[in-house]
């Protein structure tokens, strides 16, 4: 096999040069070379040399511990309360920030739960690059059924002979030629809190019943805002290639289960969907590598915020090599990210790999 | 070899013909406002003055977009390409004068004579920058709005307190004439944030970092003055005061012109189509920052010129800076684009900032009030750290932990990078 390749297929490996030396240039090579400097305290712009660190890096990134807070009590040994019941417990910062505990230092709160009367409470060295792991999982979460689902449906609709229906094609496939910044900004407007054209609408819809969202500003809706703008923007991208592989079904087999009787549903389950085996496996591919990498509608519309309830890890990416210039940090983060989304894929590859 | 001795000798001859016929020596001058039409014309003439005036030096520019202009040149300056003389943001000098990619301005003492403080960029005990000039913020208000709510009128020497300010926002809330009190441009995210609101922290006592030393923003950012000002930053949202950080950034434009907003936070930049576009302009007072225990300050430095460190001509750089440091070209940037001129004589020249102008309160805003962001290379990342912070507060985080975390990250970036060199 090997010398095959290389004995008899001299022109093939000329044509794939091209490609081959930019994939390897713009790709792996910084792949590696991220990969050394999130060893390293490189910065963007200074003048001192740069040091290796090992693997401080990833922890800076990583480092998790469980606090137990026992409830405040009174001289009495009562527990206290404070007015609505609740039971007071001692702020993390007197556990964080003090000399008595060094191995806390420089960590934060990222989320509690309560066991009985004590607190159990989760810190992290870096609450930001945790709350973006999250909310990027989450992301990828929504963002896979419903830009392929929907997709899927937009395909079915236009694989259709009806007089004008390019232009339904043309208008869903539109938002894909778009600068995804221009749409940003133009969703921006339409999420407005204020004016905003969603609100509008919506009042409108409700004979004013419904009370103005502040769909980007509030913690609850900023997330989803972005998946659902987002799962809009690239629906039909993936619509085109559902159509592609809907045209490689064969006619006659849709005839055959128009003779035996099939209703629509059976059609679709039995002759479609086996059909578009293939074409979905690379859809649920692209479509997860895609949304691991959700950057601009982030940086447009909400700069991660509020609360950091729209922080990405590219986002976070970005936001530390170039704007806090710290290159080391930056790269460790797309390490991660590319060792998530490579194992992501191998499951999936796994999973929906030919059984026969 | 015959052929190519031949074309040598044809090369160096070319080139010394050329070298005689302009005996200039070239300095390329990289510069920010690119897209502005006026700005680039009022540059242009400068320039061509200068080349015109003397033999030793040829200035050409380039401009950039504002936005990417700083990644430009952190990039040129990795690659190894910086121009002779670039233009550098006040703040974010220290940070190019420390990575080395500016060198010290050797201009002459009488050049700078009479100059507002804020305009001379001074890194290390040199100086490496000097601006042609400033820029200062107001409180933008209309005398008509201060009569009908009996607020009295602040002034330079007697600024509202922190209890008169809140009192103002009080009442203009309780008239129910506007959407909002308060509107302080947090839909302006990026650089807008520390330059606006952290004269507020120092009001009230704090600071980004501790300024003695920079090793640190201990104590600075989150001790009890910056408890006391994160409290009150998230009383202003909380309250109701202000529009939070997903404010429209239309209305940020155009909300006080009409009537939205009752105050206004605004820099002198928008001052003049403010009062072009309001119904009565002689109505539109701009009053000076609150203090809140411990003096009224603004921010100050804008964009200034410095010498790159691949320069081989210091000199002529600091003959072209001298050169457009003449008064009649501080009044024209004035005149052109609306930023305070660095000089009183160049501010007697123009149209808006002269005695009894309709801007000269910010000349005056600028002169007394005005306070440098810190003068660190690391201020470039507390910046940042310091704008997330403010929003997270402003979205109802903790203000403690949050604080915290700001000084964690400020004084961990401090360590990752040796001090800064201080």
């Amino acid at each position: 096999m090997s010398s095959k390749l290389t004995r008899s297929n001299r022109a093939g490996w000329l044509f794939a040069l091209p490609g081959f030396s930019l994939l390897f240039l713009f790709i792996i090579v910084p792949f590696f070379f991220a990969f050394w400097l999130s060893l390293t305290n490189q910065r963007l712009v200074s003048p001192n040399p740069t040091e290796f660190v090992g693997l401080k890096n990833y922890a800076d990134l990583l480092s998790v511990s469980v606090l137990t807070l026992e409830p405040e009590r009174d001289e009495a040994g009562e527990i206290r309360r404070d007015d609505d019941g609740a039971i007071a417990y001692p702020r993390v910062r007197s556990i964080t920030r003090s000399d008595e505990f060094p191995q806390y230092r420089g960590m934060r709160e990222w989320f509690r739960w309560h066991w009985g009367d004590k607190a159990k409470v989760v810190i992290a060295s870096d609450v930001v690059f945790m709350k973006a792991l999250v909310n990027t999982l989450t992301f990828a979460l929504f963002i896979v059924p419903l830009q392929g689902g929907g997709a899927l449906l937009l395909a079915l609709l236009i694989n259709q002979k009806l007089r004008g229906i390019n232009a339904f094609r043309t208008i869903y496939f539109m938002p894909v030629v778009i600068s995804i910044v221009v749409i940003s900004l133009l969703w921006r407007f339409i999420y407005s809190g204020n004016e905003g054209l969603l609100n509008n609408i919506l009042e409108a819809l409700t004979f004013g019943a419904f009370t103005p969202v502040d769909w980007l500003g509030s913690t609850d809706t900023a997330l989803g805002s972005i998946i659902a703008m987002s799962a809009w923007q690239a629906v039909g991208f993936h619509m085109v290639i559902w159509l592609a592989g809907l045209q490689t079904i064969s006619p006659t087999l849709y005839e055959a289960a128009a003779i035996e009787g099939a209703s629509k549903w059976q059609t679709f389950r039995y002759v479609t969907w086996p059909g578009l085996r293939n074409t979905a496996v690379l859809v649920l591919i692209v479509i997860t590598m895609q949304s691991f990498a959700v950057f601009a509608q982030i940086d447009v519309m909400t700069n991660g915020g509020p609360l950091d309830s729209t922080q990405t890890l590219v986002f976070q990416t970005v936001e530390r090599g170039y704007g806090k210039q710290d290159i080391s940090g930056g790269a460790t983060i797309s390490v991660i990210l590319f060792l998530m989304v490579l194992m992501i894929s191998a499951v999936q590859a796994f999973l929906t790999r030919e059984r026969n | 070899m015959q052929r190519t001795k031949l074309t040598l000798g044809a090369l160096v001859a070319s080139t010394a013909l050329a070298g005689m016929a302009s005996a200039q020596t070239e300095l390329t001058l990289w510069y920010h406002g690119a897209g502005n039409e006026v700005e680039s014309n009022i540059l242009g003439g400068i320039i061509e003055d200068f080349n015109g005036a003397q033999e030793d030096w040829q200035v050409t520019v380039e401009s950039f977009p504002q936005e990417s202009y700083n990644d430009s040149v952190v990039a040129s300056a990795l690659a190894g390409n910086l121009p002779c003389i670039l233009d550098v943001d006040g703040p974010v000098m220290p940070n190019w004068a420390w990575a080395g990619y500016l060198q010290p301005l050797p201009i002459s003492q009488e050049a700078i004579d009479g100059h507002l403080d804020a305009t001379i960029g001074r890194w290390d005990g040199e100086i490496y920058s000097v601006g042609l000039w400033d820029a200062a913020v107001a409180l933008y208000a209309r005398q008509s709005t201060l009569d009908e709510l009996g607020l009295r009128t602040p002034s330079l020497e007697e600024p509202w307190t922190k209890e008169e300010f809140m009192g103002a926002l009080e009442a203009a809330k309780a008239s129910g004439n506007y959407d909002f009190a308060l509107d302080l441009g947090t839909a302006w995210t990026g650089e807008w944030y520390p330059y606006a609101f952290s004269p507020f922290l120092q009001s009230f006592g704090g600071d980004i970092v501790d300024r003695d030393g920079y090793q640190t923003a201990e104590g600075a950012l989150n001790g009890e003055a910056a408890m006391e000002f994160g409290a009150w930053w998230q009383s202003l949202f909380a309250e109701g005061y202000a529009p939070g950080t997903s404010q429209d950034p239309a209305d940020r434009d155009s909300g006080f012109i009409e009537g939205k907003y009752a105050f206004s936070w605004n820099g002198n930049w928008a001052a003049a189509n403010t009062l072009a576009s309001v119904e009565n302009a002689d109505d539109v007072v701009f009053l000076p920052a609150p203090d809140f225990g411990n003096g009224s300050t603004i921010g100050a430095a804008s964009w200034q010129f410095g010498v790159s460190s691949a320069c081989e001509h210091p000199e002529g750089a600091a003959a072209f800076v001298e050169h457009a440091l003449q008064d009649e070209y501080l009044a024209a940037f004035s005149d052109g684009i609306g930023l305070i001129p660095a000089t009183k004589e160049a501010a007697q020249m123009t149209e808006s900032y002269a005695e009894g102008g309709p801007l000269a309160v910010f000349f005056d805003l600028s002169a007394e009030q005005a306070l440098v962001r810190p003068v660190s290379p690391g201020y470039v990342v507390a910046a940042k750290v310091f704008e997330k912070a403010l929003s997270d507060i402003a979205n109802g985080a903790d203000v403690a932990d949050t604080l915290d975390a700001a000084v964690d990250e400020i004084d961990d970036d401090i360590e990752a990078n040796q001090g800064y060199g201080h």
